[in-house]
């Protein structure tokens, strides 16, 4: 059981492990920003930007291109230096602290390797830079290259290598000082899907394994779903929402997040009732919608309805429970996935629902089909309202 | 059909350029070569033996047993030829030098420079060429000499009493050399230079080096390839350098290419020219070919 917005609600979602240093209060934070500004002329890139992440937190900034996830990271590294605000890291601040002094590494989104150094020159290049004596230059090396699973290719040069290969040189170049903290730079933007999802829980292993707090950016929401403790969505030099993939999915904060994390239907109308932590409200979509809410509009406010198309319900039959949560349409289209089946509902005053349902069973005796009258429904718990 | 068609098409691409270097270069290269073993003589042209189609194979046989190297054994006695040689080896590589170090930093200046204006320096850097290289070389003659314009801004401003004397020494052919032959260092060096992705030095950095540190390890091993093809355009053409050393130099001023200028023309010893010539090629040639071996057989390690 946990606490949101004062009241007390069954967990949202999975929980990946039991790791929540942000919801204890005596925690202290490994990485803050504080009020963290970063013009570039007259573009503000970061926007008075505040941040708190925890040591051994995988953290992903996720955000369209130009949100300014990538600028929070480089700051981050020493790339960038805030236009005004603060930016410390293990209870030091970094301002004035050049990119060679920080205890922080980075893999590049280009893996940036060294082309005229050898895999295993390219890891030892930051550890020689440190002035660390051979034997334990080659002995790390060694450990490195057994990490990534490269061992056999320590001669080779970066472009004798493939594309995930060079991705964990990166990697394995990127750990090999032991930074406190690993920046990633869209880490698997550049591999293909089967290969990013194989990755993806190396990713998870490794930073369980060693113990660091990981830091990555992505524009890739499955990626951060998959991977993260937390997510920060971005948008505009802004943090919209910071929460754990779970919250981010079934409880966005805004129109905004839901819209940007999965799909989701959005049923807008007037808050008629407000009271025992539940909303009800006229939808445009021509039916009434009463559902638990810890937001408590006030009667007479526009409010949104965010319902994720899984939660809703697909049935010939009425429903109990008519006329709340409850509407009656045709189905326009059906999208089978394999897995699931997508479909497209138009009820009565026009607006399309999307409501995806698993396919459980390999076959039904009498499948839903076109142009057929069916009723969509579902629980009072199913999604979120949004207030405008 | 087709594949049969592209097969040949790619043999017969293949064939242009060795076509090239055959006609343009080994044939006339074989031409200098046998006029080089041949002896001086009053006849036209100046050397004998001359080949003759009428005399037939054996004819040719005949004279080719006539060969001798009797100039290449003059070349070697003659101190002359030894010192002209090192001589403009000697400015060759001084001029080079100074040139990379002027022509490094105004590639890496213009490299960095946003991309907006980097056309506009690459325009400026090329600009000289629209102008006749000897119109250029003879202006140098009108602002080294001693009452040049050099010299008059330098004695206006007070800071020196009489007239420095540049022009017919081999200061003069320094200045002559390393700015005629600037652009060729700077474009190569700008374009290994501007293709280089910049997270790489920022990378560096990441992993603890300085911005120098990062300079001298990632960025100037990087850009070598362009250093090298920067170096040999002024290096080679340097080395066989004639207009620069005859107009700005003075007499005292050694240079081979001078020296061939004067056996061809003014003693019409074409058999001692053509030699002088084939050991200028065997100088700049046989050390490129080991490099670029040494070269080949680096980036073939590790594969």
């Amino acid at each position: 059981m946990r606490v949101i917005r004062g009241e007390t609600m069954k967990s949202l979602g999975s929980i990946r492990r039991s790791f929540a240093p942000w919801a204890d209060p005596t925690s202290v934070p490994f990485i803050v920003f504080r009020n963290v500004t970063k013009r570039f002329g007259d573009f503000v890139a970061v926007d008075d930007l505040s941040l708190n992440i925890y040591p051994r937190e995988f953290f992903a900034l996720l955000g369209a291109s130009g949100c300014g996830k990538s600028t929070l990271l480089r700051m981050l590294a020493g790339f960038e230096q805030p236009t005004s605000g603060e930016i410390i890291l293990d209870g030091q601040s970094l301002a004035g602290i050049p990119p060679y002094r920080r205890p922080v590494n980075m893999m590049f989104q280009s893996y940036a390797l060294f082309p005229h150094m050898t895999v295993e020159k390219n890891i030892a290049f930051g550890l020689k830079q440190d002035g660390m004596p051979k034997a334990d230059i080659a002995a790390r090396v060694e450990q490195m290259l057994k990490l990534v699973k490269l061992d056999k290719f320590a001669k080779r040069k970066p472009h004798q290598l493939s594309g995930g290969q060079r991705q964990r040189v990166a990697l394995a170049r990127s750990l090999a000082k032991r930074p406190k903290v690993l920046l990633l730079d869209e880490p698997l933007g550049a591999l293909d899907k089967k290969l990013r999802e194989e990755t993806q829980f190396e990713l998870m292993d490794l930073q369980q394994q060693l113990g660091l707090t990981f830091v990555v950016v992505t524009h890739d929401q499955e990626e951060a779903m998959t991977m993260a403790d937390r997510i920060a969505v971005m948008a505009h030099g802004k943090v919209v929402q910071v929460a754990t993939p779970a919250e981010i999915y079934e409880a966005p904060n805004s129109r905004f997040v839901a819209d940007f994390i999965g799909d989701v239907n959005i049923f807008d109308g007037t808050v008629s009732s407000a009271d025992n932590g539940r909303v009800q409200i006229e939808t445009e979509a021509g039916f009434a919608v009463r559902v638990v809410s810890a937001e408590q509009p006030a009667p007479g406010a526009k409010a949104g309805f965010a319902v994720r198309p899984e939660k809703i319900r697909v049935s010939r039959d009425q429903p109990a429970g008519v006329p709340l949560n409850a509407a009656q349409g045709e189905i326009w289209d059906i999208g089978y996935l394999g897995d699931m089946t997508v479909f497209h509902v138009k009820l009565k005053s026009g607006k399309v629902v999307k409501a995806s349902s698993l396919n459980a069973v390999r076959a039904v005796e009498d499948p839903i089909g076109y142009d057929q009258e069916v009723w969509i429904s579902f629980d009072e718990n199913a999604g979120v309202v949004l207030k405008d | 059909m087709t594949k049969l068609g592209s097969a040949l098409f790619n043999r017969l691409v293949i064939i242009i350029p060795y076509a090239w270097l055959t006609i343009f270069f080994l044939a006339p290269f074989f031409i200098v070569l046998r006029i080089s073993l041949s002896e001086t003589a009053i006849a036209m042209p100046p050397y004998l033996p001359a080949f003759n189609f009428a005399d037939g194979i054996s004819g040719i046989g005949e004279k080719i047993g006539q060969f001798s190297f009797a100039n290449y054994v003059f070349l070697a006695g003659d101190a002359l030829y030894m010192n002209a040689y090192i001589s403009s080896l000697k400015i060759a590589v001084i001029s080079t030098v100074v040139c990379l170090l002027i022509a490094y930093p105004v590639a890496y200046g213009m490299a960095k420079a946003p991309s907006t204006i980097r056309p506009t320096l690459l325009m400026l850097v090329i600009l000289p060429f629209w102008t006749s290289f000897l119109i250029r070389v003879y202006a140098w003659i009108a602002i080294l000499k001693p009452e040049g314009l050099l010299n008059q801004l330098l004695m206006t401003l007070g800071l020196i009493d009489e007239p420095l004397i540049i022009l017919n020494t081999n200061w003069a052919i320094y200045i002559g050399i390393v700015y005629s032959y600037l652009p060729f260092m700077v474009l190569p060096i700008y374009s290994s230079l501007e293709k280089m992705d910049l997270s790489l030095t920022e990378a560096a950095q990441d992993l603890g080096c300085t911005p120098i540190r990062a300079f001298w390890r990632i960025t100037f091993p990087l850009s070598m390839p362009g250093v090298i093809a920067g170096c040999m355009l002024v290096f080679i053409p340097a080395v066989g350098e004639f207009v620069i050393p005859d107009l700005l130099g003075g007499s005292e001023t050694l240079m081979i290419g001078k020296t061939l200028w004067n056996e061809f023309n003014a003693n019409r010893d074409w058999p001692v020219s053509a030699a002088v010539a084939t050991i200028l090629l065997l100088i700049l040639v046989v050390p490129i070919m080991f490099f670029q071996h040494a070269q080949a057989k680096a980036d073939g390690e590790g594969r």
